[in-house]
């Protein structure tokens, strides 16, 4: 099988990390060859944050480049507006339509793009847009979002719920637990 | 078992699969989940260091007692834990010891893109470079075997994104080496010069020895394809090129980097048409090529400065590549920030209103230096903001220099600005250094260290006392200031600033972020009684973003801190519901 391609984005603090693992912990039970390149450190801290999932029979390189990714699953509109250009010439953007001002926008040296999910259409995108938060808030914490868009996402990786509840009690913190299990649900209903 | 990790964790199974007991690290990205996943397994002693020198020789000191040792750092950690490094590789070791280091292309979290290759080449001590993390698995545990047979440290070379990617490994079992007793050896372990000039002609013939097993090491090896170009690769550079290649080329996959197998390279080089040694920074590998007489290319086509991707290779190796659907409008960056809530804020909002010159470190607090606060003036390596002080205080003169400071975290100054501070109680000057003391380490994702009381595991520890430590040094003014409150901060400041006499301002409040705190209850602001000044967005917080006229509060940032009350003259920041809708 061609090795597929699929990125994270979000802001740093949205739960990246988590999504990623629990992604990567599905595939490997599905018995692909996963590679999943993730940031730590200083770019954690608010910044714009990607994470790379690659899988397939035998995965080289651990990151995707411009032009190279299947699907990017966009936790905010900015930044699926920011990691746009690494969508292949058939990739879909998943985007959460909830906005998180960077610094420029909070100190007023710059605004936040107005109509991004049109003017990502306009640059030949197929875009699907969903309100994560309000489903993380419904299934009962706004942390949740990061499991909600991989809710979302997830029939691109495999239609299955029973893997996926499978894989997020095995990466899922035990007291968030339900919560999180309920935001995936609501996430893949949209 | 086949279990999917990060590289680092991989490394972390290595080490216990290979029956390490001891290790001592200083956290530092990328490097710092290694020692992390090695302390959630049984039966290894593990401890957090205050630096990156006093981990390595307390890995030494636990070879001498028997005990297969480990001590991992970022590169720049490296630079710290040369001086026994350089030694140890005179003295060679008892049980095993490897030094995992990893180095950052690209700079996510660093300052600088140095290539710790060249430690391997000075120090004499061979290197090995997985390129994922079956291989962190596989080469950390041989690394142990390779230490004890040649009697030398070993160096785990790692990288970004081979310490920050998973993949998958089929994890073996914890086989414990029989402890090896201690044995006094002063020929071999008081490196002295009547001793050590017996060492050194040692290591050299040890160097020959690891070259001759570089020649049929099974780490290093040719994957035979297409014979018009031949590729020399390692690490990451190893993945680009089988990913864009495939099977086109010839691929000499070098697992130890140093020392080099000349033979084999030669002998590949003269089967391929074309020679190129694709790899990451500085031209290690093709310089050593060259000095064989060899030709070949290298960083005539690619890159010395930041990260490799796919389509940089791609393009130097003259291979299609994709580009994406062109998004037109320019947009806001997103530079990391300080959190909501950060304990750091108010002190940074204090400085860069007293238009202070600050000497900064390496930490979360490094993002002073960012927009709006911009109130740092300098940052070059762990400790250097006291020391740099230090040495700005005397150049300029006290008077000159009176509205300065340098502001350095609690782990930081513990790792080396405790030494800059001795010298500034020893020789003199007035400088003030502020103490954030948010009580861990931040930035590479809240590790303990000796000011927190708290070891590796959780458990309770020797806790230094900041204010003790200072006084104990010759300190007389020491004081202890809440970040969060804003009058006190700038209090403080201009006293100690004032004062002619050295000073140290410790500004404590413990990160908003760490479990253990209890945050206040999200703030509300009162539409009516804001006035959209825009006075609270002086102090850069995430929870708060201009509105139209007025100023909209994020709740599910806001901690409740309360700085941004502290500056508003309206009172539009109110604690409950009920009073902002009053």
């Amino acid at each position: 099988m061609k090795t597929k391609n699929v990125m994270i984005v979000g802001v740093g603090g949205q739960g990246s990390l988590l999504a990623s693992r629990l992604v990567s912990r599905l595939l490997m039970d599905e018995g692909f060859d996963v590679k999943v390149s993730e940031v730590h450190g200083m770019s954690q801290r608010g910044g714009s944050v990607v994470s790379y999932v690659r899988y397939g029979d035998k995965v080289y390189s651990p990151i995707i480049d411009r032009g190279g990714a299947d699907m990017v699953v966009s936790f905010e509109l900015l930044e699926a507006a920011r990691w746009l250009n690494y969508l292949a010439p058939d990739g879909l953007m998943v985007t959460n339509t909830q906005r998180i001002s960077p610094m420029p926008v909070i100190t007023g040296a710059a605004a936040y793009p107005e109509d991004l999910v049109g003017q990502m259409k306009l640059a030949g995108a197929r875009v699907e847009a969903f309100d994560a938060l309000a489903a993380a808030l419904e299934a009962g914490s706004s942390r949740a979002v990061n499991i909600a868009m991989i809710g979302r996402a997830s029939t691109f990786f495999c239609p299955d719920d029973e893997k996926w509840q499978r894989a997020i009690d095995a990466v899922v913190p035990k007291q968030s637990l339900e919560i999180n299990k309920r935001a995936f649900i609501l996430g893949k209903k949209g | 078992m086949k279990m999917i990790m990060l590289g680092n964790e991989a490394v972390a199974r290595g080490l216990y699969d290979a029956g390490v007991c001891f290790a001592s690290s200083y956290p530092g990205t990328p490097s710092t989940e290694i020692t992390a996943a090695i302390a959630k397994y049984e039966g290894v002693y593990c401890e957090w260091a205050p630096n990156e020198k006093v981990s390595l020789e307390a890995a030494w000191g636990a070879s001498l007692g028997g005990r297969r040792a480990f001590s991992g750092m970022k590169h720049v950690g490296l630079n710290v834990a040369a001086d026994p490094l350089f030694t140890m590789s005179y003295t060679g070791v008892n049980a095993g010891v490897v030094v995992a280091v990893a180095d950052d292309p690209g700079m996510h979290s660093s300052q600088n893109e140095q290539d710790s290759r060249h430690y391997a080449v000075s120090s004499k001590v061979p290197m090995l470079e997985p390129s994922d993390s079956s291989e962190c698995y596989l080469y950390t545990k041989y690394a142990y075997e390779l230490s004890e047979e040649y009697d030398t440290p070993v160096l785990v070379r790692l990288c970004t994104r081979i310490s920050h990617s998973q993949s998958v490994i089929d994890a073996g079992e914890r086989v414990l080496p029989p402890i090896k007793p201690y044995e006094k050896n002063i020929g071999k372990n008081v490196m002295m010069p009547s001793t050590a000039v017996f060492r050194h002609p040692i290591v050299e013939e040890r160097t020959q020895k690891l070259a001759a097993l570089a020649e049929i090491s099974p780490l290093n090896r040719i994957e035979w394809g297409g014979t018009d170009v031949g590729i020399i690769c390692a690490g990451t550079s190893y993945c680009y090129v089988k990913e864009i290649c495939g099977v086109d080329v010839s691929v000499l996959k070098l697992g130890i980097i140093y020392p080099m197998p000349d033979r084999m390279i030669c002998e590949f080089a003269s089967k391929v048409k074309k020679l190129i040694v694709v790899e990451e920074l500085d031209p290690f590998i093709e310089n050593h090529v060259k000095s064989l007489g060899i030709k070949c290319s290298g960083k005539d086509m690619l890159p010395i400065c930041g990260e490799f991707t796919p389509n940089i290779v791609a393009k130097a190796l003259g291979y299609p590549f994709a580009e994406g659907p062109e998004f037109d409008a320019a947009l806001p960056v997103r530079p990391p920030v300080m959190c909501a809530g950060c304990s750091h804020r108010g002190v940074f909002y204090t400085l860069a209103k007293l238009g202070t010159t600050v000497f900064g470190d390496i930490g979360c607090y490094t993002l002073g230096a960012g927009a709006p606060h911009r109130s740092m003036d300098t940052s070059l390596c762990m400790g250097t903001s006291v020391s740099g002080l230090h040495g700005f205080m005397h150049a300029e003169g006290n008077e000159a220099a009176k509205n300065c400071v340098c502001v350095i975290g609690d782990s930081t100054f513990i790792h080396s600005g405790v030494t800059g501070l001795i010298d500034i109680a020893y020789n003199g000057g007035d400088s003030t250094v502020i103490i954030l003391d948010n009580s861990t380490t931040g930035m590479t994702g809240h590790q303990e260290n000796p000011s927190t009381g708290i070891n590796i595991w959780g458990e309770p520890a020797g806790k230094i006392d900041l204010e003790a430590l200072c006084r104990s040094l010759g300190i007389k003014r020491v004081r202890v200031t809440d970040p969060y409150d804003l009058a006190a901060c700038e209090t403080a400041i201009k006293e100690e600033t004032a004062a002619k006499e050295p000073s140290v301002i410790i500004a404590r409040r413990p990160c908003a972020l760490l479990k253990k705190v209890k945050n206040n209850p999200p703030l509300f602001i009162d539409e009516d009684k804001c006035r959209g000044c825009m006075m609270c967005m002086k102090i850069g917080c995430p929870a708060l973003t201009s509105a139209g006229k007025k100023i909209k509060l994020d709740a599910t940032l806001c901690v409740g801190c309360e700085v941004c009350t502290q500056l508003c003259k309206f009172e539009a920041f109110k604690n409950n519901r009920a009073e902002a809708d009053a």
